[in-house]
């Protein structure tokens, strides 16, 4: 209860209020845009948060990561094109309700979803909390060290026909955090005798190459092009009481959305999935599904809603980022010192509350915002995508630039801006590499502290948690050669789809 | 249109696109030409236990990386060919016109100021790209303008004033530099 109060107290300043509001409507409209997204967003204005107090630029950060879902379900139900890649499922069925006139209603039936699913995974959030707080500090090193290793192996198996390429970009990713002066014995490692490669690669600098120049790139090399959409008439308020009626996918959905939001390397594909599937199956009208159905709407945007708050789990109990945005939120921990894992919950248990309650603020104001602004983001999403390009290219710079004034760093981000141009391309996954470097780095220091304790190979697996990490560990390694073995054996045609193309646009 | 998903595993089929044979070779090749530098890039020291020696974690890396990029160049050449590969080439190497206009940005930024070089920089951007009509050259201007206002004039980010700012009157100079 003290916690609770104290909570409060750090929310209840203007400063933080208007990181909240900025990153909540500025979240829907990044998520509305079709060729943003919040990795872009995320990534642009992760520098410029680094002066700022650690809960303010948190729920700035924060307010994008759960809102531009909102936004995003506007084009994939109005256009056909997702706003950000985890709506396109929602495609699937929003957009056969437009076509058939019920724009409005699917509009509408997705922002309730939507809403429902953050709230539901934000009280998750909460309730799980007190059982964080007591597994959290059985986490010691070589648990961390495990858990970090499952996190890589669920990102490289995640990548189905692409496995091959996923692990290598992961192994990149760890070898460009060995880059540079490492810290213990003071050796230069792969830096060729540059003195610009002594301090190593930045995080920072790599994600905004990778994620926000190679979209301009992309964008500004591909042809122009303006989407239309239709502006709606009528109120968006009759959603709610529509997905009453629909509690019970809303909630299993949600459900399925918290799970695998916890679980590294997973997140909303397999979420909205695995929702999808459930809808369909238990539906009275299974045949709607594809052509307009709003059980399956419902599904898809509860899911990918419910994934963010769970999503912090690992990253605020044990310091594991689970994925590409969480990765990045990690290293404004950093910056101010404040180091997630089990001493938050210990020590600044009111911190995390704070974070929690502003992500439930943060769903309200845009359920608000979204239920009377929806036909100016239609107007929005109409911007050419070459400018586009060239707003986030302006948008890079300072991101880039505000770090250490260092041209290297720009030149190095544009490099990689054009290594991740020729991935999104190709249709290779962009995540594995970011993980590998977050992830590495905390596997090389834990793996170091944890040995000291270790005589024989068993004594690293003689605690019940790390014991049962690299149990789960071996059991991911085994089920997934056993189901290469079984597709091998009843082979069948493969269906092409653009269903990770959508990160490109 | 999207096609329809029906099992998890089409959900996570990452299909090959062209290209993806050049790529696999290119990667292929920089991972072996990393690993071979192991011995002169990384110390390995005499008295210092195996999980605690700094060459550890890029061998780690480096070795599977190259396992990784080999086998995924066995699997690109034993793919059937896709049509299209150097068009495909050709399109990652125009990006690299873009990446010029970057790099120049971020050098004409410390001469000019951050305001002017962006609003140059937006401008001259746009009617590269194609934007000839005044309102797209008005929008670029605001955009730039925008941007600079808040990251600059607002949440005061570390870009320095450009060196024309010098040559301002006084009672402007300092104005320009904390603000644009």
């Amino acid at each position: 209860m003290e916690d609770l109060v104290s909570a409060f107290g750090l929310l209840a300043r203007v400063d933080v209020l208007i990181a909240l509001l900025i990153g909540s409507i500025g979240g829907v409209i990044i998520g509305a845009i079709p060729g943003v997204g919040a990795a872009v967003a995320i990534a642009i204005l992760l520098p410029a948060t680094f002066s700022l107090e650690p809960l303010v630029g948190l729920t700035m950060l924060l307010g994008i990561y759960g809102s531009s879902m909102y936004g995003g379900s506007i084009p994939a139900i109005l256009i056909n094109t997702p706003g950000t890649a985890v709506n396109a499922l929602t495609t699937y069925d929003g957009y056969p309700m437009t076509k058939a006139g019920e724009a409005r209603r699917a509009i509408s039936l997705a922002y309730s979803a939507s809403f429902f699913g953050g709230v539901f995974g934000i009280l998750c959030l909460i309730l799980l909390s007190p059982v964080l707080a007591w597994i959290a500090p059985q986490f010691g090193s070589r648990e961390i060290f495990l858990a970090a290793l499952l996190g890589i192996i669920l990102v490289v198996l995640a990548h189905r026909g692409q496995i091959f390429a996923a692990g290598m970009l992961a192994c990149f990713g760890i070898f460009l955090n060995t880059i540079g002066l490492e810290p213990i014995k003071y050796t230069q490692r792969f830096t060729f005798g540059q003195s610009w490669l002594s301090s190593g690669i930045d995080l920072i600098v790599v994600v905004l190459g990778l994620f926000a120049l190679s979209q301009a790139f992309v964008l500004m090399v591909g042809k122009d092009d303006s989407p239309k959409a239709q502006p709606l008439k009528g109120s968006l308020f009759s959603g709610m009481k529509e997905l009453f009626g629909h509690k019970r996918v809303a909630t299993v959905a949600s459900s399925f959305g918290v799970l695998m939001g916890m679980i590294p390397g997973v997140g909303e594909f397999t979420a909205q999935f695995m929702s999808y599937t459930y809808a369909q199956k238990t539906s009275k009208k299974p045949e709607l599904f594809g052509k307009g159905s709003p059980e399956g709407l419902i599904a898809s945007e509860s899911a990918n809603n419910a994934v963010p708050a769970a999503a912090m789990i690992p990253l605020l109990a044990l310091g594991i980022p689970g994925e590409a945005l969480t990765a990045m939120m990690l290293s404004v921990f950093y910056v101010h010192n404040v180091i997630p894992g089990p001493q938050l919950f210990q020590n600044d248990m009111d911190f995390v509350l704070a974070l929690y309650i502003a992500m439930l603020v943060l769903n309200v104001l845009v359920l608000i915002f979204l239920l009377f602004s929806t036909n100016l983001l239609t107007k929005i999403i109409q911007i050419p995508t070459r400018f586009l390009g060239i707003v986030i290219m302006v948008l890079s710079f300072v991101g880039v630039y505000s770090l250490r004034n260092s041209t290297v760093d720009c030149a190095i981000a544009a490099g990689f801006g054009v290594f991740g141009l020729v991935l999104k391309r190709l249709n290779l996954p962009v995540v594995p590499i970011i993980l590998g470097m977050v992830l590495g780095g905390i596997m090389e220091t834990k793996l170091r502290s944890s040995m000291a304790r270790v005589k024989t190979p068993l004594d690293f697996i003689d605690r019940p948690i790390a014991a049962f990490l690299f149990a789960i560990i071996l059991l991911v390694i085994i089920l997934h050669i056993r189901t290469l073995v079984i597709e091998h054996r009843n082979r069948q045609p493969e269906t092409d789809h653009d269903l990770h193309d959508t990160q490109m646009r | 249109m999207l096609v329809r998903i029906k099992t998890l595993k089409q959900l996570f089929q990452r299909h090959r696109r062209p290209g993806n044979l050049f790529f696999a070779t290119i990667f292929l090749i920089l991972s072996l030409f990393l690993l071979s530098q192991i011995g002169n890039q990384t110390v390995w020291k005499s008295s210092t236990k195996l999980y605690a020696q700094p060459a550890l974690w890029p061998i780690v890396s480096l070795v599977g990386m190259a396992l990784f990029a080999l086998l995924n160049w066995i699997s690109a050449w034993v793919s059937p060919k896709i049509a299209g590969r150097w068009l495909e080439v050709q399109f990652w190497l125009r990006s690299f016109e873009y990446v010029l206009w970057f790099m120049a940005y971020v050098y004409v930024v410390p001469l000019l100021g951050y305001l002017p070089s962006t609003v140059l920089f937006a401008v001259v951007l746009a009617l590269r790209v194609g934007y000839r009509t005044p309102k797209m050259i008005a929008f670029s201007v605001l955009m730039a303008v925008s941007v600079v206002v808040v990251f600059k004039s607002f949440l005061q980010v570390r870009v320095p004033g450009g060196q024309i700012y010098e040559w301002l009157p006084d009672f402007m100079r300092s104005f320009m530099l904390t603000y644009f």
